[in-house]
């Protein structure tokens, strides 16, 4: 802990509002996983804190313990979660739109539906499907 | 300071039961895979948020642990929900039921069972 008890005040501070703000987007995610209609929408919401709001937390923390050794620690929790957030969000959006879990006529583009109609997939959500029904 | 952390906490819990209202909820697996992520994002938001509230590192080893391997349950359960998709884009026709398989008809049907839906 630096003894300049000023600038500590403050970086306790900004830390604080760094905390409420990744705690912010922890709860949109919440309340967009709850309101909207279908599993696509819903993961739009969902990815939001992945990145952002643990980001946020990891400053907050770095501004917090004013270590070196510590920002060396939290360094790869974001880059790990960089690194493996994009895939799991591309693989649950693959699920998504292969269950027929959205509305398609909410989709403003869906550059894949030419591609199932080429290949010839009927059991596949696209162009030739009526669009599912909201929950 | 105390009071940003408290605030911050209280929010942390509310999102956190939300989540599981999501992933308690479905209707489909997609949409509990996803509200299980957001769960466990929003852990490890709690986990790094109690350690600027009592000023310890002893838990940041959970984080890292937590931020890599947070993608192996949902990419294993996305896998295993496009499976009869896969198996039917290796052949040349595709399976039967392929038009049924939609864990969202199968969650419709039994609103209660959180298993059965992996049969379909």
């Amino acid at each position: 802990m630096i003894d300049a008890a000023p600038v500590a005040g403050i970086l306790d501070i900004v830390a604080g509002v760094l905390l409420i703000g990744g705690a912010l987007l922890s709860l949109a995610a919440a309340i967009g996983l709850l309101r909207f209609p279908d599993a696509l929408s819903r993961l739009h919401a969902a990815t939001k804190p992945q990145i952002l709001g643990l980001v946020l937390v990891v400053l907050a923390l770095a501004l917090s313990l004013r270590s070196w050794t510590s920002l060396l620690l939290l360094i790869p929790v974001v880059v790990l979660q960089m690194l493996t957030a994009p895939i799991s969000a591309h693989m649950v959006g693959r699920a998504g739109y292969r269950t027929g879990d959205f509305d398609a006529a909410t989709l403003v583009a869906d550059e894949l539906a030419d591609d199932v109609a080429d290949a010839g997939r009927s059991d596949l959500p696209g162009a030739s499907e009526p669009p599912r029904g909201t929950p | 300071m105390t009071v940003l952390i408290t605030i911050a906490g209280a929010i942390l819990a509310v999102a956190a039961l939300l989540a599981l209202w999501r992933v308690i909820r479905g209707p489909s697996i997609v949409d509990r895979v996803i509200g299980s992520d957001v769960l466990l994002t929003t852990l490890i938001l709690v986990v790094g948020t109690e350690m600027v509230a009592n000023g310890h590192t002893r838990t940041i080893p959970l984080m890292v642990v937590l931020a890599a391997t947070a993608i192996l349950g949902t990419v294993s359960v996305a896998r295993f929900v496009t499976r009869p998709e896969a198996t039917s884009a290796t052949g040349a026709t595709s399976t039967p039921d392929g038009a049924g398989f939609s864990s969202r008809s199968a969650a419709s049907a039994m609103p209660d069972s959180a298993g059965k839906e992996l049969d379909s």
